[in-house]
């Protein structure tokens, strides 16, 4: 257990920890402003890596083909949004009947269960490689900090406009947006498309930093997803009161989810039993509310207006 | 302004829960009539409130308001000519938002939300004024989230939301009902204050007879999914609580047994 091997895999773990805060904060987006636990996500980041890897062998620009990976995902996200609003089905099982299909769509987009590409001979944005030993500017970590930046500076504009208020009415008091005039069930499907957006998006980077997309790269996707959720409320939910600094929150909680997969991993745990580790932490955080009302609630005041 | 025509609604059709809310009900509102509406649990008082905002298809019959039949239109594109306020206090309100994005929210029932800011400057000014006739304090609060409020203050903010785009019809399904006596009073009151200040046409249901004799213009009480009274003018003015339970007894033929409809 050399302590040289943890500080090594540091600067890998803030750079995944980041391309997977773009997807957590898609999270964020369906679990906490609609109120949905979306698990299209699962298919989706696997939709996104593949779209761009492909595009990209067939000679497409990177830009490009990030761009329609991420429309790919909002379409998936649609898809899951109108067999919820327009066929009534429970936004869980809409979920995860279109993570089903995607796996057979994904499959499709590669042509097998995993395709590879070589940061040698594509121009790619970001990968592995790019960690150390390159110029700043190609710097995975500072290049995919910038993209969360923009993106967290465009939701917090989108989200301060009537149509993003209207959306978190929607998820907040969905009878209330209605009797105000909201179409309750184009905000929800507009919801799921923006967040599966970014889910793909990435999945696109995600493809990119391992040099390959495979059919599984999505699985438990969610987990992790709520996990850097949940680890940046709770670290940062008292001093973060603002709704872009939450969405940062949100992605250094996925940074701090990487940094103790780094450290358990180094500890020299089987990492057969990572999946059930995180698996285990994201249910306790999750009952933390429930067991606080339930055993720590304080008498309710009485009396007054 | 409302003209409700042969309107019915069952639910639960063909099953042992089958409940005929609605039978045949017609019902015409005058411009700036204030309409309140009691009767037992179970009347169909809240289900007609239901239909006219359109929170489910209704079996038959047609809903205009204003002349134009809304009878086929969604529940969010009726908001437009209608301002809600629920029973339950948590239902009239958003409350992980602040007091002042619930109230932009209400400004821009009836209209397409585009891209422009969802709240401008010179609104929270108009906030601040209308939240001051209130007598809640909650004109100094803007920003705080409404999830930080009592009942009462948001049921009174619930009401303001209803009015501030004025709305063409006014309901209030019980709104004072999960209220302790003083704030319900109190709601009450500021209700009669915008309501006349306005002159909103407004269809209010109350359990409580002594509220509906002294509120409004005209009084409607339903029993069975139909409207069996329906009093107003000079004979509404000088309505008291036994007139309205001999006036009960005549037209059903049973004997008014709420206790809390009258006492309360």
């Amino acid at each position: 257990m050399n302590i040289m091997n943890l500080i090594n895999a540091l600067p890998g773990a803030v750079a995944q920890g980041l391309i997977w805060g773009i997807m957590a904060i898609g999270v964020y987006i369906t679990f906490r402003i609609l109120d949905i636990a979306d698990l299209t996500v699962d298919g989706t980041l696997c939709t996104g890596g593949a779209v761009c890897i492909m595009m990209m062998q067939s000679g497409q620009n990177v830009w490009v083909s990030m761009a329609i990976a991420l429309l790919a995902g909002m379409l998936a996200g649609m898809v899951t949004g109108l067999l919820h609003t327009f066929m009534g089905i429970p936004a869980i099982l809409a979920g995860i009947l279109t993570q089903l299909g995607l796996y057979s769509v994904n499959l499709k987009i590669m042509g097998k269960a995993n395709q590879a590409i070589n940061v040698d001979k594509f121009d790619l944005l970001v990968s592995l490689r790019y960690i150390k030993g390159v110029p700043f500017y190609k710097n995975t970590i500072l290049v995919v900090a910038l993209m969360i930046l923009v993106l967290i500076i465009f939701l917090y504009w989108f989200f301060g406009t009537e149509l993003g208020c209207s959306l978190r009415a929607t998820g907040c008091n969905d009878r209330m947006a209605r009797a105000q005039g909201i179409n309750t069930d184009f905000n929800r499907v507009l919801g799921l498309m923006i967040s599966n957006g970014l889910v793909a998006l990435s999945g696109a980077l995600l493809g990119q930093y391992q040099g390959f997309a495979d059919v599984n790269m999505g699985r438990g996707a969610i987990v992790i997803g709520l996990a850097a959720v949940i680890i940046g409320e709770a670290v940062f939910g008292k001093i973060f009161r603002n709704f872009g600094f939450r969405l940062l929150a949100v992605a250094l909680g996925s940074i701090i989810y990487y940094f103790v997969l780094q450290i358990v991993i180094w500890l020299g745990i089987d990492t057969d039993l990572l999946k059930l580790l995180s698996a285990a932490v994201v249910a306790v955080f999750l009952a933390v509310p429930a067991w606080k009302s339930r055993y720590f609630s304080k008498p309710a005041v009485r009396g007054g207006v | 302004m409302l003209e409700i025509r042969n309107i019915s609604k069952t639910f639960n059709p063909g099953t042992v829960n089958e409940k005929r809310a609605l039978k045949n009900i017609n019902l015409i509102l005058e411009d700036g009539d204030f309409v309140t509406v009691i009767g037992g649990n179970g009347a169909g008082k809240s289900t007609m409130l239901n239909a006219i905002a359109g929170v489910w298809p209704v079996d038959q019959g047609h809903i205009l308001i204003d002349g134009q039949d809304v009878t086929k239109l969604p529940e969010y594109k009726r908001a437009a000519f209608l301002g809600r306020v629920f029973q339950d206090p948590m239902n009239g309100t958003a409350a992980t938002m602040g007091i002042e994005e619930n109230l932009a929210l209400a400004l821009r029932r009836g209209q397409s939300r585009t891209l422009r800011s969802g709240i401008k400057n010179n609104e929270r000014e108009v906030y601040r004024r209308l939240l001051s006739t209130l007598g809640l304090g909650l004109e100094d609060r803007l920003t705080s989230k409404v999830g930080l409020l009592s009942g009462g203050q948001r049921q009174a903010l619930t009401l303001l939301m209803a009015t501030l785009k004025k709305p063409k019809l006014l309901l209030l399904d019980e709104h004072t009902a999960a209220l302790d006596p003083k704030t319900a009073a109190k709601v009450l009151e500021t209700t009669d204050l915008i309501v006349n200040r306005d002159k909103l046409t407004t269809l209010m249901i109350t359990h409580n007879m002594k509220d509906a004799i002294v509120h409004g213009n005209r009084l409607i009480m339903m029993m069975d999914g139909n409207i069996i009274l329906d009093i107003r003018g000079e004979e509404k003015k000088n309505l008291t609580v036994e007139d309205l339970l001999h006036k009960f007894e005549e037209v059903s033929g049973e004997e008014f047994t709420s206790d809390k409809a009258i006492l309360g």
